[in-house]
């Protein structure tokens, strides 16, 4: 009997243990917000030892070959942040290429871990991806490890501007964000606004797109309003709501009214500040929607010219080797403002003249 | 260092350490019970994401918290009962049996969400209630009594598990299945029916202290959100001996001195954000080295139960 029921024990674990992995291979696409077609999907299962790959529909046939491409990104297509804003880029060139027939796009999201995300890139590689991107700092170790393997295929990687090439790999982009430009550019909003004197910015760790986002803010309001207050604090996660929520309640008790922050985990911010009455600043992609009546504006990432150049590169058989950076200049950042919270004239016109400084290299964004 | 010992910091980190140790001290207070009678459940972290989806999504669709709070603690309860099954009735391995409900919990919040809501939303959680007459005592009022009914309710938690477990027959049948089961079946006490009721009792706690969250302190639901959390609050079961009192010193401990970095860094005291970061787990580290080990382990911790064999 007792043996009968371990068995038992041990089947309704595997069977709990498959349900689990299985949870995300089973969502359906999600519906992207600004694009109202419905794209095809492939996606990737986290957390099993083989990484399976389920093709939702097969590809069309057609006379001009499609081109395929993968993305493997930390967070989710939905995460109001970096993914996001990544994945709207693609949906952007899909849609001007002439949608799915022309393009292809399969994502794998949520890949916190290096050595899950590791296994999707080599796979989609090995199913003869066009170009499969990296979407993550973390990722740049295992992606000089694969991209070798596969001289064929074009690989992108972000934020960094190392492409291998000391290493003698030749097929891999590399593209980073200058965060530093737009934060500028907010901080001189926040600091005209600002009426308590005290800014707020909570970071998650204090390195790469991160720290030049809020020293660009810091500097920026600074700059803006000499004498200002600005605050910073970072939680060592990219992931810890609750604990992005308690930094932000920290900097509204030390008297900002205006926060900032960075990463995934701001929602929790963004919620907190919604609930005292406090304004905020999002970046990566527009955050507005989290709270209509708080953020004030944000800086977005906008991919699509770097993707089309990649797309384009490999097309004319330049698989790699280039490094690509967003700037206010190449139009790859862009400020967007929520029609709902009123800005000051003289803030806004600080912020063109920021931009317009940043642009022809007259303001400097970090100190 | 001098701003940091200043009042309003020193009140505001009393305040914020206060609101951090509330989703701890459910889960912990929870998992204690259940290693109380002799099951240790790792999927604490998996019960708070459904815990924590359940009464979002049910609290911003019937616009009723309490429905929420509901909602969370029934889908608590259920997976409670999902692991008593394997843990109790299978006798599965129970270190593996968590982490397969953590999995599962994971998976599946992330699901759920995902098809359900897309994106992050938010709602209108629990409001602050002052009491009358404490929440007016200078300083402490604002530091102690003026929270929302979930912060309260984790702290009245406190005395009456250490009522339940200490002062009540079912608290002396929960001690004894987990000392001494074989001892406590020839008195006729139902070893399976207590671990049953423990396990499912600690899973609706988890539930409730990711609605604390969800519904009470960030008012949101994000994928992984509770990030870690439901495993420090297993840590703090071991930390405070397996003692309703010594798991409210661990939870304000971590608590404090999270808010404490999250000042230090605030106001601009040279020390690199990584060292601030890290301050809670080294000193919850060192104050567990120096706390007494072991003293009150339950003894059948981790074993399965099976009558006639010892």
């Amino acid at each position: 009997m007792r043996m009968q029921l371990s068995r038992l024990g041990v089947l309704s674990l595997i069977v709990m243990l498959i349900a689990a992995a299985c949870a995300p291979a089973a969502t359906p696409a999600p519906q992207p917000t600004a694009e109202p077609q419905i794209i095809e999907v492939t996606r990737v299962v986290a957390g099993t030892p083989e990484v399976q790959v389920i093709t939702a529909t097969p590809p069309p046939a057609e006379p001009e070959k499609v081109f395929r491409v993968a993305i493997v990104m930390p967070s989710s297509i939905t995460d109001a942040a970096f993914s996001q804003s990544m994945f709207e880029g693609l949906l952007a060139v899909q849609k001007e290429m002439g949608g799915e027939g022309k393009m292809e796009i399969a994502y794998s999201e949520g890949m916190f871990k290096v050595p899950d995300a590791a296994a999707a890139i080599r796979d989609y590689a090995s199913q003869g991806f066009n170009l499969v991107i990296a979407h993550g700092s973390q990722y740049g170790t295992s992606l000089s490890q694969v991209a070798p393997d596969f001289p064929e295929t074009s690989f992108a990687w972000g934020t960094s501007l190392d492409t291998f090439q000391a290493q003698g790999i030749g097929n891999v982009f590399a593209y980073q964000a200058e965060a530093q430009q737009g934060g500028y550019v907010l901080g001189t909003i926040a600091a005209l606004m600002s009426k308590s004197g005290f800014i707020g910015i909570s970071g998650p760790v204090e390195a790469g797109d991160a720290k030049l986002y809020v020293d660009g803010f810091k500097f920026g309001a600074e700059t803006a309003k000499p004498g200002i207050t600005v605050n910073k604090s970072y939680t060592g996660s990219f992931s810890d709501v609750s604990l992005m929520a308690a930094a932000a309640e920290t900097h509204i008790a030390a008297g900002a009214d205006m926060l900032t922050g960075s990463s995934q985990s701001v929602v929790g911010a963004i919620g907190v500040a919604k609930d005292k009455g406090a304004f905020w600043f999002g970046t990566q992609w527009d955050q507005t929607s989290l709270a209509p009546e708080t953020v004030v504006a944000s800086q977005i990432y906008d991919w699509s010219g770097i993707i089309k150049d990649m797309i384009a590169s490999h097309k004319a058989g330049v698989l790699g080797g280039k490094s690509y950076t967003l700037t206010f200049k190449n139009g790859g950042l862009k400020i967007q403002y929520n029609d709902k919270v009123a800005v000051p004239a003289d803030a806004k016109a600080a912020a063109e003249a920021a931009i317009q400084g940043i642009g022809d290299g007259s303001v400097k964004p970090l100190p | 260092m001098s701003e940091l010992f200043t009042l309003p910091v020193l009140l505001g980190m009393a305040y914020s350490g206060v609101r951090l140790a509330t989703p701890y001290l459910y889960a912990a207070i929870g998992e204690m019970f259940a290693q109380r009678s002799g099951v240790y459940n790792l999927g604490v972290e998996g019960i708070m994401l459904m815990g924590a989806y359940a009464a979002f999504f049910v609290a911003m669709s019937s616009g009723n918290l309490w429905l929420g709070l509901l909602a969370a603690a029934v889908v608590g309860l259920l997976m409670g009962l999902l692991m008593a099954v394997v843990s109790v009735t299978f006798q599965a391995e129970q270190g593996i049996s968590g982490i397969g409900l953590y999995l599962f919990g994971l998976g599946l919040s992330s699901l759920l969400f995902k098809t359900t809501m897309g994106g992050a939303q938010s709602i209108t959680g629990f409001q602050a209630i002052k009491i009358p007459l404490l929440g007016d005592i200078p300083y402490l009022g604002e530091v102690f009594f003026d929270h929302n009914l979930l912060v309260y309710g984790a702290f009245l938690l406190v005395p009456l598990a250490a009522w339940v477990l200490n002062r009540t027959t079912l608290g002396l049948k929960i001690r004894a299945v987990g000392q001494n089961p074989q001892a406590a079946d020839t008195l006729g006490v139902s070893v399976a029916g207590i671990r049953y009721f423990t396990v499912g009792l600690g899973g609706v706690m988890a539930g409730i202290a990711g609605a604390s969250l969800s519904i009470g302190l960030i008012n949101l639901f994000q994928e992984n959100m509770t990030s870690g959390l439901g495993f420090i609050a297993i840590a703090l079961v071991y930390f405070g001996s397996w003692r309703p009192w010594g798991i409210l010193a661990g939870a304000l401990l971590f608590s404090f001195v999270n808010a404490l970095q999250l000042w230090i860094q605030v106001i601009g005291i040279e020390l690199p954000s990584d060292v601030a970061v890290m301050l809670p787990y080294i000193l919850t580290i060192v104050a567990l080295a120096f706390a007494v080990q072991r003293a009150q382990q339950p003894a059948a911790l981790s074993k399965p139960f099976e009558r006639g064999e010892s």
